[in-house]
């Protein structure tokens, strides 16, 4: 399970980012994941949950936009998807392919940030 | 207030990414060749290797090893005998290992004194997938016990790999171990994939698996 260490990069990727910025407070993330990434979404969220917590991303929403498996096809000359994968081949001319275009992806794509105004309490975020 | 958009688009591997590159020049630099090695739990990685680092030694090569495991060095001590360095990674939990690892466990080696370094990777079918170690070739390995359609259960492990190893094949009839189905699951997440049968035990296939590594075959 290396959720852990994915979600843990996470939040280390949009501290890095935001570095040298005024307080701020992240309240959604949005993230690509592949469908053959070998990521289990329901686990990231759980420890995303636990890294976020003392961290500008703590309660925010995370959102995960999954990425169906795509494949080069040859002798099509196309990029065809794969609503089920595997097998990998493409399901016009059967040919099998290894070369994956998209499906592995690991990624965040952005984020919803609103700055933290100096002296006020925080709005904790509803559940 | 309404909040901000700031764009990341970034791959959550990225760090490791940048750092398995930087190894992989410093491995071409020092002339030193990569395999590493993934499978799951019990295929048989460190019997195979323990047999592939003497017969390397013994036809004059000048192999080296890093094992991965979450705990203990049992493995390493077990490589060692075969009279090569060999060093321990023990990763406390963590399900992989990560180009930072190897990094830190390279300290002080003299890579230019080796032609080949094979990194055991920790048993794990499904996060060693996703971490580049820098290496040359990734080879995968799938025992007869393990059953034929291993392959379409964890297809990110396979499609990554450059050659599969199948291990155990003196098992092979005890196990009603199907070749053909084998192969066919293989070519359906990884098509055309360099096969090479083996046993560890034995020593079947282990003229085809050496005869691979002296090919140095680059990765996709």
């Amino acid at each position: 399970m290396h959720e852990l260490s994915i979600a843990e990069a996470l939040v280390q990727h949009v501290t890095e980012a935001m570095a040298g910025s005024a307080p701020y407070r992240v309240t959604r993330v949005r993230l690509r994941i592949g469908l053959l990434s070998g990521l289990a979404a329901d686990a990231l969220a759980f420890c995303f949950e636990v890294v976020t917590r003392d961290t500008p991303l703590e309660g925010s929403a995370l959102e995960i936009e999954s990425v169906p498996v795509a494949i080069r096809c040859d002798p099509c000359g196309q990029i065809v998807e794969l609503p089920e994968a595997p097998p990998l081949r493409c399901p016009r001319c059967n040919q099998a392919s290894a070369a994956i275009v998209r499906g592995k992806e690991l990624e965040v794509e952005s984020i919803d940030v609103e700055d933290e105004i100096q002296n006020m309490t925080r709005s904790e975020p509803a559940s | 207030m309404t909040p901000r958009i700031v764009e990341l688009r970034q791959g959550l591997l990225k760090k490791n990414d940048q750092l398995a590159a930087a190894l992989r020049l410093r491995f071409q630099d020092a002339g030193v060749f990569v395999v590493n090695l993934v499978s799951s739990p019990g295929t048989g990685k460190t019997l195979l290797l323990e047999r592939t680092l003497s017969a390397l030694k013994a036809g004059g090569g000048r192999p080296a090893a890093l094992v991965g495991d979450l705990e203990t060095d049992r493995d390493a001590q077990r490589l060692a005998r075969a009279g090569v360095p060999v060093r321990q990674i023990q990763t406390h939990g963590i399900c992989h290992l990560d180009a930072d690892m190897i990094e830190r466990h390279l300290d002080g080696w003299d890579l230019a004194s080796h032609d080949l370094l094979f990194i055991e990777n920790v048993g794990n079918l499904v996060c060693t997938s996703s971490y580049d170690l820098g290496e040359s070739c990734r080879v995968a390995l799938l025992s007869v016990t393990e059953g034929e359609d291993k392959p379409l259960k964890y297809p990110g492990i396979y499609n990554s790999a450059d050659a599969v190893v199948i291990t155990k094949i003196d098992l092979a009839d005890v196990c009603e171990f199907d070749r053909d189905a084998a192969r066919a699951h293989l070519f359906d997440v990884r098509p055309g994939v360099r096969l090479i049968e083996t046993s560890a035990k034995t020593g079947q296939g282990f003229d085809d698996w050496l005869a691979f590594l002296e090919e140095r075959p680059q990765s996709r």
